[in-house]
């Protein structure tokens, strides 16, 4: 129904490190925070003190669990936004043209007065990506800041992604993975990425780096000459100490 | 050791190779710790977490240690038997900068046992290894022995180092012997002291910065222990949680890692000696302030806060013998010794954003109980309340007098070098808030408000000369008021330009200056004394140079506590202030002046075979309002975490719900499972569940219905020992809570309609919020429906 431009040479993006995301949700909160008050129609806030909260957000963290068949269960917080696909199938699903991908950057986008509000685009993205905003009735989602990061009356270090900007850990970074010379696209090489169901045939721009392996030490045999002991009780202590201090 | 972690001190982030993180709640020195973590990640140092939960930060951690609750001070002190027995230890940094060589009254008979050799002028001694001949700690030139010995008038004294190796080298400390305790294996605990010990001695660093001590030596490079610790209040809210804090820096400082390129490092206002700091006031007189500041550092039985008859002084019994360096204060038990009359009632409570009913209590229910008990002839035990706080929260229907605060964006407020500034290790930094939005109801900022009744009480320095009202509101009062002369709260642009820093007359236009430079001001720390601290001649005279102290405070780090020793010789019968019978031996065991473990609590283990533990969500970060309408929808309710092993024993599924009894109360309440977790722990997010009516929601909200509290599981005292007495469920030392202590027994149970125990909905002074909110600054769609 839409159409999806050429591909474009820009692909604007994020690289999420699960490494670091320590599931703080900062990024979540200046998201909302940003976008509330920027793109389109705010981020309602349906029963926003009552029994059912329920309000629109753009990026949301997923926290779960990893048990590995030995050694201590780990943690893995993943954050989750519009992953700005290179064949995104919410653009093409959506019959009003309001959902679009931009030629010059690789952005996906909702035109909120052409959109109105089937969910087609919702059902579309394998991600979940998308959010219908249930007081304005128009699909929500990620806009990777387009009006922070075009933005020339911004200081230069806020010209990116509030997500990215606020991220205390460092876990979120932006740039042009058209470019293979790009701090992301280096970052991306240099470390084991993945993008997410490439089954789907989405070709998400967005690179998720993978946590490092972790509780190596427990595999570590132990040495016997590890620690070898200098004495074994108070006296023999005091005379090593005598003779360590002389060769200070 | 002069400095404490949280905000006032932090690993060498840029240079740490291996940093170990200990209990830590998620929620303080908040946003440098996660860029402190994000920095060691990238450039992958390892990171080593220390923590029932796998977590925030422990999720991150490269080794996880899911240690049991409340056994951290043995894991430490298991690693120091190892290194001390490896003599993996820094010599040259014990004997220079440490107490270790520092000679004690040996004499078990002595009434000076165990107090420092001091010359007649009261310096305390070393034996120079130079000369074999005593000499002051300080002396210039002084290389101390940290194995000397030395006879006088028949006494013989040895070094702190001597009784360390006395200590720490008996096998009690030995991994075998402490590892199932806490949830460990031996080799575990043998392998992670070998890693400190290669990383700190076989991969040291060096920074290549001339420096001179305070013994006059010049020092061609800053050599470096890249080893670091970080601990919060998840080791020091147990019983055992001051002696575990020491634990934990005497391994550091064993290691040589303190004030050192790659270790901890301290952040201005500190490193400062217990000398620096004041001591606790409790004179009061009718009519005149207080003899000096009410929170301080006692160094001995003489600075207690005591009545004449030997009894606290202080309502919180603060700086008594129940627990003596109370350098806090216990706010826990305020309202409990209130309503006992113990040690005495009182005609008004008068409190700040402090939740005392609901989650800021232990034993919430009781606490309820005793706001509104009367006595025989229908008055209420405590006769008045007076609250102030920017949120409906449950505490207000409480108060006779309620003083509706602001939010922190409708006020000035001050991140002071006096307080608890927002400093780096390399730069001494303070901050201010200021107004950015008006007010749209009637509420005042609370800072403003005490500046009015302080004056309207006519206290004095809230007054002038005529009577009148001395700062018209906070922003006055930040400018104007000075500590010393030329120091006030805010550190920079002052002197009548602008142009002193740290020093300096008042500058009408401060606050502007802050304004400009983004609301914060940083002195930064000249290279030469970023390093050593607490003995670089010039980081003490740049210290000073900024109105840190008026004379530089070259001090040793306290391996052994003379102050503690002094409160252990008055309970062995020492001295004229003595201490009540019933607690002498707690404090002969307890106020150890070398660190030392015990039990954080006596609960029957088979009884109530769980730890039970709570965190702040990172999410909430020092947001009081956890009501707001974005926060509620990440956390808006509370499940209770069980590990495998629980939930396989006891045959939980998901969408359970559980009794939780302790000694004092039971609750019940959702569950959830929890793989990362130590295998006999369960914990819970705090602060969720709220009361019905109160914080303006719904009086169905998830967070009344299925959020709860661990509180009600929690009392402020100990279960009765039959002796009559009210034994505070608190540190021994420092009368911290122990709210980690909580022990539970748990069984699977039928859910009930809501989370139990559930009490009559509060009736709300401000109505409920809007139904839907659609936020936007801008005019056109903006607001509310």
């Amino acid at each position: 129904m839409t159409k999806l431009p050429a591909a474009s040479e820009k692909k604007l993006g994020l690289v999420i490190d699960l490494d670091i995301c320590v599931g703080c949700h900062a990024c979540v909160i200046s998201c909302k925070g940003w976008n509330t008050e920027n793109y389109g129609a705010p981020l309602s806030d349906m029963d926003a003190y009552g029994e059912n909260p329920v309000g629109s957000f753009l990026n949301r963290i997923h926290s779960f669990e990893v048990q590995p068949d030995d050694g201590p269960a780990q943690s893995v917080h993943f954050p989750k936004s519009c992953l700005h696909c290179e064949t995104a199938p919410c653009v093409t699903v959506c019959p009003t043209g309001a959902s679009y991908k931009r030629a010059e950057d690789g952005i996906v986008l909702v035109n909120e007065e052409a959109c109105i509000g089937c969910g087609l685009c919702a059902w579309a993205c394998p991600y979940g990506a998308r959010e219908m905003d249930q007081a304005e009735g128009v699909m929500k989602k990620c806009t990777l800041c387009v009006d922070r990061i075009y933005n020339e009356n911004l200081a230069a270090e806020d010209q990116i992604p509030a997500c990215v900007r606020t991220c205390p850990t460092g876990a979120r970074h932006f740039g042009d993975f058209g470019d293979p010379d790009s701090a992301v696209s280096q970052l991306v090489a240099a470390r084991e990425s993945v993008d997410l169901m490439p089954e789907q045939g989405t070709k998400p721009v967005n690179k998720y780096l993978l946590p490092r392996i972790k509780d190596r030490w427990l595999d570590q045999p132990e040495a016997d000459d590890m620690l070898p002991a200098v004495a074994e009780e108070p006296e023999g202590f005091l005379k090593w100490l005598d003779k360590a201090l002389e060769k200070l | 050791m002069g400095g404490a972690f949280w905000e006032f001190g932090q690993p060498d982030w840029d240079n740490t190779k291996l940093f170990m993180l200990f209990g830590v709640a998620e929620d303080h020195d908040s946003n440098p710790i996660k860029m402190g973590i994000g920095k060691l990640k990238q450039r992958g140092a390892r990171i080593i977490g220390v923590n029932p939960v796998r977590s925030g930060y422990n999720a991150v951690a490269d080794d996880w240690i899911g240690i049991t609750p409340g056994t951290d001070g043995l894991l430490i002190l298991a690693l120091v038997h190892c290194l001390m027995a490896a003599g993996k230890i820094d010599l040259d940094y014990l004997s220079r900068w440490t107490n270790a060589p520092l000679l004690l009254n040996d004499d078990p008979d002595s009434p000076d046992y165990g107090l420092f050799l001091r010359d007649a002028e009261g310096n305390k001694l070393v034996i120079d290894k130079k000369t074999g001949q005593s000499a002051r700690w300080d002396a210039k030139g002084v290389r101390p022995d940290l194995n000397g010995q030395l006879q006088r008038d028949g006494i013989t004294h040895r070094t702190v180092m001597a009784r360390l190796a006395a200590k720490y080298l008996d096998p009690a400390y030995a991994p075998e012997q402490v590892a199932e305790r806490c949830g460990l294996q031996a080799g575990q605990i043998r392998k992670l002291a070998a890693d400190l010990a290669r990383t700190a001695f076989d991969e040291a660093i060096e920074i290549k910065q001339s420096w001179t001590d305070f013994r006059g030596e010049t020092h061609q490079r800053m050599v470096g222990r890249p080893v670091s610790f970080h601990a919060m209040r998840g080791i020091s809210a147990h019983a055992n949680g001051f002696q575990t804090c020491r634990a934990l820096h005497l391994l550091q400082i064993l290691l040589g890692a303190v004030e050192v390129p790659g270790g901890f490092r301290f952040k201005p206002p500190y490193p400062k000696p217990v000398s620096a700091h004041p001591k606790p006031h409790c004179k009061v007189t009718p009519g005149a302030p207080l003899d000096g500041p009410h929170l301080g550092y006692v160094q001995g039985p003489e600075d207690l806060c005591l009545k004449e008859d030997g009894s606290p002084a202080r309502i919180d019994k603060a700086y008594s013998w129940e627990n003596p360096m109370s350098a806090h204060g216990l706010m826990h038990m305020v309202i409990s010794n209130a309503y006992a009359g113990d040690p005495y009632p009182v005609d008004v409570l008068f409190m700040y954003m402090a939740n005392m009913s609901w989650n800021s209590s232990m034993n919430s229910g009781g606490v309820m109980d005793m706001l509104t008990a009367r006595d025989e002839e229908g008055n209420y035990v405590i006769p008045k309340i007076i609250y102030s706080d920017a949120y409906s929260s449950e505490m207000v229907a409480y108060a006779d007098l309620i003083l509706p605060d602001t939010t922190y964006l409708e006020r000035h407020d001050c991140i002071s070098l006096l307080d608890r500034p927002i400093s780096e290790a390399d730069a001494a930094a303070d901050a201010i808030r200021w107004p950015v939005m008006e007010p749209d109801r009637d509420v005042r900022g609370f800072q403003s408000v005490l500046c009015d009744l302080g004056a309207r009480l006519g206290l004095q320095g809230f007054v002038k000369e005529d009577g009148s009202q001395k700062y018209a509101d906070y922003a006055d009062y930040i400018t104007h008021h000075e500590r010393r002369p030329g120091i006030g709260p805010l550190a920079g642009w002052r002197g009548k330009k602008g142009q002193k820093s740290g020093r300096g007359e008042i500058n009408e236009d401060q606050l502007k200056a802050y304004r400009d430079n983004g609301s914060f001001f940083a002195a930064h720390i000249p290279q030469e004394a970023l390093y050593f601290k607490p003995w670089n001649q010039a980081y003490q005279e740049w210290a000073v140079e900024i109105g840190l102290y008026d004379a530089p405070q070259f001090y040793l780090f306290d391996l052994w506590s003379e102050p503690l020793r002094r409160f252990q010789l008055a309970a062995e019968g020492h001295g004229t202030r003595q201490p009540p019978d019933h607690l002498r031996a707690r404090i002969k065991t307890q106020l150890d002046p070398l660190p030392i473990w015990y039990p954080p609590d006596s609960a029957d283990e088979t009884a109530y075979p769980y730890h039970a533990l709570t965190q702040r969500p990172m999410a909430m970060y020092h947001s009081w309002g956890t009501q707001n309408a974005w926060l509620r929808q990440i956390h808006g309710q509370n499940p209770l975490y069980l590990p495998d092993a629980i939930w396989q024993e006891k045959g939980f599924a998901e969408g359970d719900w559980a009794e939780v009894r302790s000694p004092h109360g039971s609750i019940t309440v959702p569950v959830a499972r929890m793989a990362g977790l130590n295998s006999r722990t369960v914990w819970t997010w705090n602060a969720i569940g709220k009361r019905k009516g109160a914080w303006a929601l719904d009086e169905n909200a998830p967070e009344a219905s299925k959020g709860f509290l661990l509180n009600h599981l929690i009392h402020e005292l100990l279960p009765p020992k039959g002796d009559g007495l009210r034994w505070a469920n608190s540190d021994p030392v420092t009368g911290q809570a122990a709210w980690f202590d909580l022990r539970v027994a748990i069984a699977k149970t039928d859910p009930p309609a809501e989370a139990q125990p559930v009490f009559p909905a509060q009736k709300s002074p401000v109505g409920r919020g809007p139904q839907d909110l659609r936020q936007q600054s801008r005019p056109s769609k903006a607001g509310e429906r």
